[in-house]
């Protein structure tokens, strides 16, 4: 089963009302995924400061502000729930090796310039609230209700997935050579933190976009690299894609009109958005990359 | 009489539905706001007329029996999946496996179905005035699949008895199944269907019959590296 949703906008108009779209249609997904909830926002800031989304688990968070003092100085920390986004000037790769070497009980579930991410293990409806997603704005937002099969039910095991700086995936399916596929990305440097299978699909899309290949190339490999049953949804600081397998047996269905591209599992998720009875709605063919932005 | 899904559960909407008062003679009804919720109108047993306004999901007008359903947008899986008669026409785009299992009636879909129309069909007759995806007709064992548009690929792999009558190009066909002269009685059979479902401005000459090479209809040892 599992949910997945996402909207892209193609204007201004409703970036206000972004994530209170995107929590109407995750609570809906409930049905599919009752196992834990997760969303990504592009929230379009462009202050040049990179910002990690940090699940601090069970950590208190003053500790972890007067802990985290001790290795920058120059930064701002913004608590939600129990996740925390630190924003700072300082580059990804020392940031992530701080965290890595110093803050071991904590998640690093996210990282980049525009994308924030929250994901906890509960129902979709309570995990939606804890965030307070209704309150978000943004640019394009990705989510995914969770029914767990292929790993436990964890914070590590939620979608969305995020291995790279402004990337993330969330999916419906399962791989089947995610193992093998793991151990070869590893060799390129690719780091996991669970033994989810859709962890490995988003370490390969982020293997190929450090590689300078396009969104739209890297999904068209990604046909013939990853065997299993999917559908993507992936999101990047501007692009926007959607990817099925050659079989297609796990559902998705798209609404485009001039200010919007919504995708979710079932039309009944979308079927509360503006104007989505006169938008173009259809259903994405297999093996058919769809993109929007870059 | 119209019903609100805004204000009506489902359940109790399909309840009135299914176990109509017939000392009344209410027999015309509309629902609104359908916001794409599923099984809508499944298990109706009785001669009524249904419109749907709106776009729907899953399984909508499932094992439908003598009602006629019209809905007015798009609807999502196994649409009329196991109707045993009545019509059920979409007037809009239809997603995977409409008319799944389905032994009777008629199901018309204005728009486009996508993969496994008609998988499994036992006598319905569908009839398609856009294209179908892949894997339509599979293993369909009886009735018409009329596709006005194109067929995706393994068009009606594996199957028995279905006739499937497509006017334009089929992407590939699937195993076991060939393409068949169009004899009188298929031609009858075709225009019978083409009036039913309203259809004046395709002629039934213009489209190809497909069916069964009846290769795999029982075990033969010389298959066995197939399997």
């Amino acid at each position: 089963m599992c949910g997945i949703v996402g909207i892209y906008l193609k204007n201004k108009k409703l970036e206000n009302s972004l994530g209170s779209h995107l929590s109407k249609m995750l609570i809906n997904m409930s049905s599919r995924g009752p196992d834990s909830a997760g969303f990504a926002i592009y929230n379009g800031e462009n202050d040049n400061r990179y910002k990690y989304s940090i699940c601090i688990n069970k950590i208190n968070f003053n500790d972890f502000e007067e802990n985290i003092k001790k290795y920058f100085d120059n930064f701002e920390l913004i608590k939600n729930s129990d996740h925390v986004i630190i924003k700072t000037y300082i580059k990804p790769i020392e940031v992530l090796k701080i965290l890595k070497k110093n803050f071991k009980d904590v998640s690093i579930v996210g990282y980049g310039k525009s994308i924030e991410i929250f994901k906890q293990v509960g129902n979709p409806r309570d995990v939606v609230k804890k965030f307070k997603l209704e309150n978000y704005t943004g640019t394009h937002a990705i989510g995914h209700t969770r029914m767990a099969t292929e790993s436990a039910i964890t914070t590590n095991g939620s979608h969305p997935y995020s291995t790279g700086e402004d990337e993330c995936l969330v999916h419906n399916g399962s791989l089947s050579n995610h193992n093998n596929l793991r151990r070869k990305l590893k060799k390129y440097g690719v780091n996991f933190n669970s033994e989810n299978d859709t962890e490995v699909a988003a370490g390969y899309i982020s293997n190929h976009l450090s590689k300078q290949k396009s969104l739209k190339e890297t999904l068209k490999d990604g046909l013939k690299d990853l065997d299993g049953f999917y559908t993507f949804i992936t999101g990047t600081r501007n692009g926007f894609a959607v990817l099925r397998d050659e079989i297609a047996c796990k559902p998705a269905v798209i609404a485009e009109t001039d200010d919007y591209v919504a995708i979710a599992s079932e039309f009944q998720a979308m079927a509360h958005l503006p104007e989505v009875n006169n938008a173009k709605i259809f259903e994405p063919e297999p093996s058919v990359v769809y993109s929007w932005g870059d | 009489m119209e019903l609100d899904l805004k204000k009506l559960k489902l359940r109790k909407i399909n309840d009135k539905l299914q176990n109509l008062d017939r000392k009344q003679n209410e027999r015309d009804f509309t629902i609104i706001n359908p916001e794409g919720n599923h099984a809508i109108c499944a298990g109706l047993n009785d001669e009524m007329n249904i419109t749907i306004k709106g776009h729907v999901g899953y399984y909508c007008g499932g094992m439908n029996k003598k009602a006629n359903i019209t809905i007015e947008g798009n609807v999502g899986t196994g649409v009329a999946e196991n109707m045993m008669s009545g019509k059920v026409h979409v007037k809009g785009n239809a997603s995977q496996s409409a008319g799944a299992t389905a032994h009777g009636g008629l199901l018309i879909i204005d728009g486009d179905a996508s993969s496994r129309c008609g998988i499994s069909m036992k006598g319905i007759d569908i009839v398609v005035k856009g294209s179908v995806g892949h894997m339509s007709g599979f293993m369909s064992q009886s009735g018409n699949l009329i596709v006005c548009g194109n067929a995706g690929e393994a068009l009606g792999d594996s199957l028995y008895e279905t006739n499937i009558y497509i006017k334009g190009d089929v992407k590939s066909l699937g195993a076991d199944c060939i393409e068949k002269k169009m004899d009188k009685k298929h031609l009858k059979n075709l225009k019978k269907i083409l009036k039913d479902a309203d259809i004046k401005n395709y002629k039934a000459e213009s489209f190809k019959r497909y069916g069964s090479a009846k290769k795999l209809y029982n075990f033969k040892i010389d298959n066995i590296s197939d399997y």
